[in-house]
Parts: C-alpha cells; structure tokens; sequence
C-alpha cells in the first residue's frame, strides 16, 4: 500500500531531517508514528502526501512509484487517502459542515447525496449543535474533530492524522481512538503520528514507527 | 461503515434538533470556495467598467463613421456635375442649352439643374474672394444632375456624346470624391479597430494580473483544495465562476454607460439638427444614433467582458496549477 526505500530529505540545503527511511505500511494496518517533536513525523505524512518530493530514494503508493505519478494520478491517489492536519487547515470561510463535506464537494458530489452521511458523522464526533459555525469561532478540541471528520468522509483506504488527538480532553482523545481502531477494522490501514505516550497504551497491538535522529525504527 | 460504528457509540448524547427549519437551506447553500473578499473585486470591477465603455465607445464610433461614409458615398454617387468652360468664339448659354438637351435624354438621369450665371459665381466665391467682378472672369457654368438610383446611366457614353458636340464640355462623376471619403472613413474605422483591439489587450493583461494575485491570496485554500483531492481544473472553475461574476457586473456597467452616452448624443444630435451648425455635424458623423445594431453590439460586448474575464482567468489558473507541482 505505501513503501519507502532509503528516502532522504533535506529541507533546502540544511541538513537531512529524514534518513535512510525504508519501510512498508501494509493495507488493513494499524501504526503509530512517534519520536520526540521536532524530530520529523510531520515531514514524513508531507512525503506521504507528495506536497514533498524527497531528496533521494522512492516513495511507492498503492503500487505506483510517487515519482513518476501526472497530476491527475496525484489527485486519483489523494482521494484515497485521508488526512487529519496538525493545524486542521479548516478554510475559515466555510461553514464547519462545508468543511467536512469538503472532500465529497470536490469530486463533484451532489449536497443532498451526502447530508445525512456528513451529519451522522459530525454527531459522532459530537459537533451536531456547531454545524454552521465558521472555524474562527471554534475551539482547538472542536477544529481538531472538525478535521478528523473531514479525512474520514470519503472512507479512505489510508488514513494519516498528525497528532489528532493534541488538543482533546483524555476522555475525548479515547473516543476518537476507538473510531480509528473501527475504522482499522473495517478495512482502513491507519497511520498516526503523535508524541503522546499514554495514547500509545490505549492500543498496544498498534506498531510503532519511531523516528529519531533522522532515522526510523520499526517495533512489531 | 459509519452507520455501523454510530450503532456502537456509547458515550455521545445528541442534542435535541430544535433548529432543523432554517437548517436545511444553510446546508443546501453552497459558500463558494474562492472567497469573495479575497479578490480586489470592487476596483476589478471598475477596472473592467471603463475598458467596457472605452471599448464600446471605439466600436460605436467605427459603426457610425462606416454608417455615415455609406450615405454620403451613396450620395454623392447619386450626383454627376458637367462644366461648360467659356472659350473664345463660342457662346457659353448656348452650349449650356446643348448640353443641358443631351443630358436630359441620356438614361438614368432623373433631373438636371443648370446653375444660373449668378449661382456658378456663388459657388466659385469662397475661393475666389467676394467683390470681385465676375464678369470680368471667364468663369465656367455648372449643370448638376441627380441620377437615378441603381440604374446609373453609362457616363462614359455620355461624355462620349457631350464630348462630339462640345468640347469645352466636361463630365465628372464625382469618383475620385466617392474614393477618397471610403478611404478616410476605412482609415477612420481601422483607427477605431485598433483602439478597440488595444482595450481589449489592456483588459486581458489587467484580468491576467487580477487573477495572479487571487491566487497568491489564496494559496493556503488552494494548497487544502489539492490535498483534499480537487482536481486542478475543478479548483480552476471556482476561480472563474468568481471571475465571471465581476467581469459581468463591470462589463454591464461600462456597456450601459456606452449605450446611455450614444442615446444621449442622438438625442442632442436631433436638437441641434434645427441649428446651422447640427447640419454640418450631421454631414460628418451621419445622424450621430447609433440604431438597433450598434446597441446589439455594445450589449454583446458587455456580455464577452464577462465571459473573457472568466475564460480568462480559469485558464490562467489552469495553467498556474499546471506548472507547480
Ligand atoms: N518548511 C520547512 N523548512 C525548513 N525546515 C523545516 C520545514 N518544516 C519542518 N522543518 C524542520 O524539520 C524538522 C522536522 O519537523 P517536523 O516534521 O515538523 O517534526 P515533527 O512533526 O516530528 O515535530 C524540524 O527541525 C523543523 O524545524
Ligand atoms: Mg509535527
């Protein structure tokens, strides 16, 4: 589903932040992407994405070399995979319905064929009374479950989330742990990346990718 | 799958949906994505405004100098002059009657009118200054005829025959007059083109700067359109829809102010007609209203204003969009 081999990246001419990568994520799967803050993960869900390309070594997504991919190959592939932002990158002028519709919006989808689907999710993250809220008036906890939301409106078959849980309640951050697990199990390989130790015991069958210093080590 | 994991949930309690009414209308209406403050939308506009009417403005002219040179070519195609110069040994007034005789057989000559001895001085006055004494002056005596219309007579055989009897007779059938006003009306309307073809440059060049900036300006929202999985002429639409909306509002705007202006100048044009001076004018610009079509065509200019800002600008997203990556 997602393979790296020897992948370095270097931002500009500093120094690699990301070395000698090579690992698979397998498709039903469940990972935690950890290391200490500063030391890369968000950089690698970038590389995963192709908004980076690397500086060396081939990045494989479900089958196709990232390298060699058109535009419109990018973008096919985009839909697949979901996304949860460390800064949610809600747009601000849109509703926070419009917002996790948004994905469905884009590939031409009808408002009326995904109401009912966009509400029960947002019930079920709890934001059912801030459906029309614009972003700029929403919490941290309620722009974060706003962007959970979002990545998990087309059903990807990868989801990546970067530290989705950063500014929950514990009680909440289980919650929506339990969804990413559903969501496993149903068939979605999910790969979180987070520095959050205790969220880690929550799930221990997960696998740990942990990155530091530039390099990554895989615990089954 | 999510209804299924809805059957599991546990913790979460729904409020009650006291605002379902007005609800379902804010879900149906789509926010557009690009938004509307973000583009310099109100000087576009006015921007957009005054290429309209500039461009309108050149186009009407062209249409009434072209209008206008029709006429008075068709006028003055409508007329032919003969001159009798006075020689020595031969008696002018009676060359007139000859002359005057052939004509009005020849075919296709509706009516002739012979400038009497004191009309012909009258005409030559203003080159030759007033007081002067005419008699003194060999000056030639003026026939004109009006033709009839789109059966022209065959001057060349006419000025065969006037040219067996009288030899100081002359035909002229005004063609060299006929050529030269189609030449400065054709010059008057390339003029106009040009003019009109630089607006419409101008305008491109500033929807093209326009729609590069709403770009920078909305990067962000482009960058999370992408990733989200919009495809590049997707976000490319929204960009235009944006566009087309203020190209329009301008584009009605300039072509209303254009089509006010030429009403208001026909109007003024039909109040100055009684004057000396609005005969002059409407000699040289026709009847100064432009008609149905020439507002046919302001309206179909307002409109491509909209439609090019749109076009315009969806494909320089597109090809914006193209390039990164
Ligand atoms: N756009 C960028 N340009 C230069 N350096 C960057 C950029 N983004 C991140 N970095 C650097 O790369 C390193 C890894 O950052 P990041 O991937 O955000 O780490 P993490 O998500 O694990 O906290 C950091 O040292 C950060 O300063
Ligand atoms: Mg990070």
């Amino acid at each position: 589903m997602l393979s790296f081999e020897d992948v370095g990246l270097r931002y500009g001419t500093g120094s690699e932040i990301l070395t000698d990568l090579s690992f698979t994520v397998e498709p039903r799967s469940f990972q935690f992407l950890t290391g200490p803050s500063g030391a890369g993960k968000t950089t690698l869900l970038k590389l995963v994405l192709m908004s980076l390309e690397p500086t060396r070594g081939r990045i494989t997504l479900f089958g196709r070399d990232a390298a060699t991919l058109q535009k419109d190959e990018v973008t096919d592939i985009r839909r697949r995979i979901g996304v949860v932002f460390q800064d949610f990158r809600l747009l601000d002028h849109l509703s926070l319905y419009e917002n996790v519709a948004l994905p469905l919006r884009v590939i031409g989808r009808d408002e009326g064929s995904y109401r009912a689907e966009v509400l029960e999710l947002l019930r079920w993250v709890g934001l059912e009374t801030r459906i029309t809220a614009l972003p700029s008036v929403l919490s941290g906890g309620e722009k974060q479950r706003a962007a959970i939301a979002r990545a998990l409106i087309v059903r990807p078959e990868l989801l990546l989330a970067d530290e989705p849980t950063g500014n929950l309640d514990p009680t909440l951050a289980r919650r929506l742990l339990r969804l990413f697990v559903e969501l496993h199990k149903s068939g979605t390989s999910v790969v979180i990346a987070t520095h959050d130790l205790a969220l880690m015991d929550q799930y221990e069958a997960a696998r740990r990718l942990v990155l530091a210093d530039g390099r990554l080590h895989v615990f089954e | 799958m999510i209804r299924a994991l809805l059957a599991r949930r546990t913790t979460v309690e729904t409020k009650d949906e006291a605002t379902a009414v007005p609800l379902d209308e804010a879900l149906a209406r789509e926010t557009p994505l690009v938004p509307t403050t973000s583009i310099a939308g109100r000087s576009l506009v006015i921007v957009i405004a005054i290429m309209t009417f500039l461009a309108a403005l050149a186009a009407g002219a062209a249409l009434l100098v072209a209008d206008a040179s029709v006429d008075w070519r068709s006028e003055v195609a409508r007329e032919a002059s003969v001159q009798i110069r006075p020689v020595a040994g031969r008696d002018v007034e009676s060359d007139v009657v000859r002359a005057t005789a052939i004509l009005v057989a020849a075919e296709g000559v509706r009516d002739v009118k012979i400038y009497t001895r004191a009309e012909s001085e009258a005409l030559l006055a203003p080159w030759l200054g007033q007081g002067l004494d005419f008699a003194e002056l060999p000056a030639p005596r003026m026939i004109v005829l009006k033709l009839v219309e789109g059966k022209r007579p065959d001057l060349a055989q006419l000025r065969r025959e006037l040219a067996e009897q009288l030899p100081n007779a002359a035909l002229d059938d005004h063609r060299l007059w006929v050529e030269r006003l189609g030449q400065m009306a054709g010059a008057a309307v390339v003029v106009a083109s040009l003019i009109f073809v630089l607006i419409v440059v101008a305008a491109g060049l500033t929807v093209a700067f326009a729609t590069r900036a709403a770009m920078v300006g909305n990067r962000e929202i482009i960058e999370v359109l992408h990733l989200v999985g919009a495809a590049d002429r997707y976000i490319a639409r929204q960009f235009q829809r944006r566009f087309v909306a203020l190209g329009l509002r301008g584009g009605l705007i300039g072509g209303g102010c254009a089509m006010a202006f030429f009403l208001l100048s026909g109007y003024l044009a039909d109040q100055w007609r009684a004057t000396p001076g609005g005969d002059q004018i409407e000699a040289m610009f026709g009847s100064l209203s432009l008609g149905p079509r020439g507002f046919a065509v302001i309206a179909a200019i307002s409109a491509a204003a909209g439609l090019l800002t749109g076009f315009m600008s969806q494909e320089i997203v597109f090809r914006q969009l193209r390039r990164l990556q």
